[in-house]
């Protein structure tokens, strides 16, 4: 019997509350026996400790992005994935992460020291203000089903299942 | 000639949220430690002012994804306390339910996914051996016990996470029969696992013992939600008090800040209310966890793992008194009108990883005037760092003693590493929660 191909996958979480990833651990309560079969999971800090970030199928990355570093991280990722899925509505759309896009003038004065000392972004960006993104699952968290689908999509996409 | 060694530890794995570790050692003492949390901040803390305060609880929600039930009880709290909002003594019900369901699925999620693999000596518990008995029987029992957290969350509060039922005044919608049914038939099916996952926990010989401050809210229940707030050496006081006894202390290479109680680091959590309030456990619980409970108080770090799964089986059997002795049906909000003065309240409550403080002040106009929050995991991140110094000079005496017995020394960084992170899982932090109150000026004047 050949070994099971599997799926190659990445789960990776920049500026916010990380639902979506506590949700996504919720869901594996009813798919971990076939998720555990169909798919590897090269990077997913929440799951392991031996993460590598090498060529990914599919990267799903919840958050937004607040930092120069946050973004040159993922445009790495963007580079090794065929397909980056944005996850959750920091993702999609900034918000609620990039709230602090629209303080008033002193509300940023008591906040620009520590952007500053930290080296963050003057405004918080969506995902697709950094790179292209293919499907966005939004939601505040994720939208479970859809999501679902997204994962069933891409098996099926990778010719992982039939 | 000094031997200087630097540990850093990039990304702390299976935690919630982005931490790294910067560890110095010169000469087989620990020179440096730093935990830094590396999160970006969210300023939730500005983010509240002008907000409706009706809003106010699911803004906050989004602080953390794991906890956020915990901050919305926090948060109702704080605002019903402000607006002088009485609950009901259903909505008292469905309000410890709640917490129930978060304990359930919150402190699962911790023991199976982000401890159990060290026992076993696997990088992720989805690697856990099918084919091996015990291992095969963990794997189904996490994600039942998961799942049974998640369905009483759900048909409690709407959803496990960010839930839409709670509300300042009451709930939204409220369970069918059938619901609470199911509720208690998965409850008991989930109890006989729980007391598996107490059993390995009991029998986990990682230990760090030492003298700590701990500090707890004595819920009469030990529902965690409303008390005084005890520690092992200072004196009874109440919530509204808490914030008088706090330090803050600024940590200038983290994006999280630290507290000290009374002038002392400390610890919030499990460990600290089993070992402060365990006689208010269930009698169930007291009954089927004699053995474990034993160990209480304990002065081992670690055992902040069994006082989890310990209070998993609390969450089961006080959730089935309730759901199997009470009536719920559906009951209108209470209502409330906006303050003639502007007003403070204070919501003080037991989250997963220990007590979470949610003060508002609240306009004539019903807005957010301002707040501020205390979460778990800045509390514990001085006592953190001690004790990571404490392992580490542990390892490195221990490395001595072998070296010297067969002429030669060496420190296995990676070993060190392994257990440096073991004890951060053992605190369970929060980074998500640290990194996302800060009302910080960094230029003192």
């Amino acid at each position: 019997m050949s070994e099971q191909k599997k799926l190659r996958v990445g789960w990776f979480t920049f500026t916010c509350c990380e639902d979506s990833t506590i949700l996504m651990t919720e869901l594996m309560n009813d798919h971990w026996q076939d998720w555990k079969k169909y798919i590897d999971f090269r990077h997913a800090r929440v799951l392991k400790t031996k993460n590598v970030l090498d060529d990914l199928d599919v990267a799903f990355v919840e958050g937004a992005i607040a930092s120069e570093e946050q973004a040159k991280k993922l445009r790495e990722i963007r580079e090794k994935s065929k397909k980056l899925v944005a996850i959750g509505s920091c993702a999609v759309l900034g918000m609620p992460s990039a709230q602090r896009n629209n303080f008033d003038e002193k509300t940023m004065q008591e906040i620009q020291p520590i952007l500053d000392k930290f080296k963050q972004y003057p405004k918080v960006k969506k995902l697709s203000e950094v790179v292209k993104v293919d499907i966005d699952v939004p939601g505040c968290p994720m939208d479970p089903k859809l999501f679902l689908s997204v994962v069933d999509s891409a098996l099926r996409e990778f010719k992982i299942i039939e | 000639m000094h031997n200087i060694c630097e540990i850093d530890l990039k990304s702390v794995t299976k935690i919630e949220g982005d931490a790294a570790l910067h560890l110095e050692i010169e000469d087989d003492k620990v020179k440096d430690v730093k935990f830094q949390v590396t999160e970006s901040k969210r300023f939730f803390t500005q983010a509240m002012r002008g907000k409706p305060v009706i809003g106010l609880p699911q803004l906050l929600a989004r602080i953390c994804g794991t906890c956020s039930n915990a901050h919305i009880m926090a948060s109702i709290e704080a605002c019903e306390k402000a607006l002088n909002v009485k609950a009901t003594e259903q909505t008292k019900l469905l309000r410890a339910l709640t917490m129930y369901a978060l304990m359930i699925r919150d402190h699962a999620l911790h023991l199976y996914l982000f401890v159990m693999p060290d026992f076993f000596g696997k990088d992720s518990f989805l690697e856990l051996d099918e084919n091996d008995e015990a291992q095969h029987q963990l794997l189904h029992d996490a994600f039942e016990i998961k799942a049974a957290g998640n369905f009483l969350a759900q048909i409690i509060a709407g959803r496990s996470i960010h839930a839409t039922s709670p509300t300042i005044g009451g709930f939204l919608h409220f369970p069918s029969e059938q619901d609470l049914k199911e509720a208690v038939v998965k409850l008991e099916k989930i109890r006989p696992a729980v007391l598996r996952l107490i059993d390995v926990m009991k029998n986990s010989s990682f230990s760090l013992e030492g003298d700590t401050n701990f500090v707890a809210l004595e819920t009469p229940r030990f529902n965690f939600l409303e008390g005084d707030i005890i520690s092992t050496v200072g004196e009874r006081i109440t919530e509204a008090q808490y914030r008088e006894h706090l330090e803050r202390v600024v940590i200038p290479y983290s994006q999280a800040l630290g507290f000290k109680y009374d002038g002392q680091p400390y610890m919030v959590g499990a460990l600290a209310r089993l070992n402060l309030i365990k006689d208010k456990l269930h009698k169930n619980t007291k009954k089927d966890a004699a053995s474990a409970l034993e160990l209480f108080p304990s002065k081992n770090v670690f055992h902040n793992n069994l006082a989890q799964a310990i209070e998993i089986l609390h969450s089961v059997d006080d959730a089935l008194e309730i759901l199997k002795n009470t009536k719920i049906s559906p009951e209108p909000i209470v209502k409330f009108e906006m303050p003639k003065t502007d007003t403070v309240g204070v919501g003080v409550i037991e989250a997963p990883r220990g007590i979470l403080y949610h003060r508002v002040h609240v306009g004539t106009d019903g807005k957010v005037i301002d707040g501020e929050l205390v979460i778990p995991t800045g509390q514990n991140q001085i006592i953190l760092e001690k004790n990571i110094g404490k392992l580490v000079e542990k390892c490195l005496a221990a490395t001595a003693l072998a070296g010297s017995r067969s002429g030669g020394k060496k420190m296995d960084k990676d070993k060190i590493t392994f257990e440096i992170e073991k004890l951060i899982r053992a605190y369970d932090p929060c980074m998500s929660c640290a990194t996302h109150f800060l009302k910080v000026k960094w230029t003192e004047k």
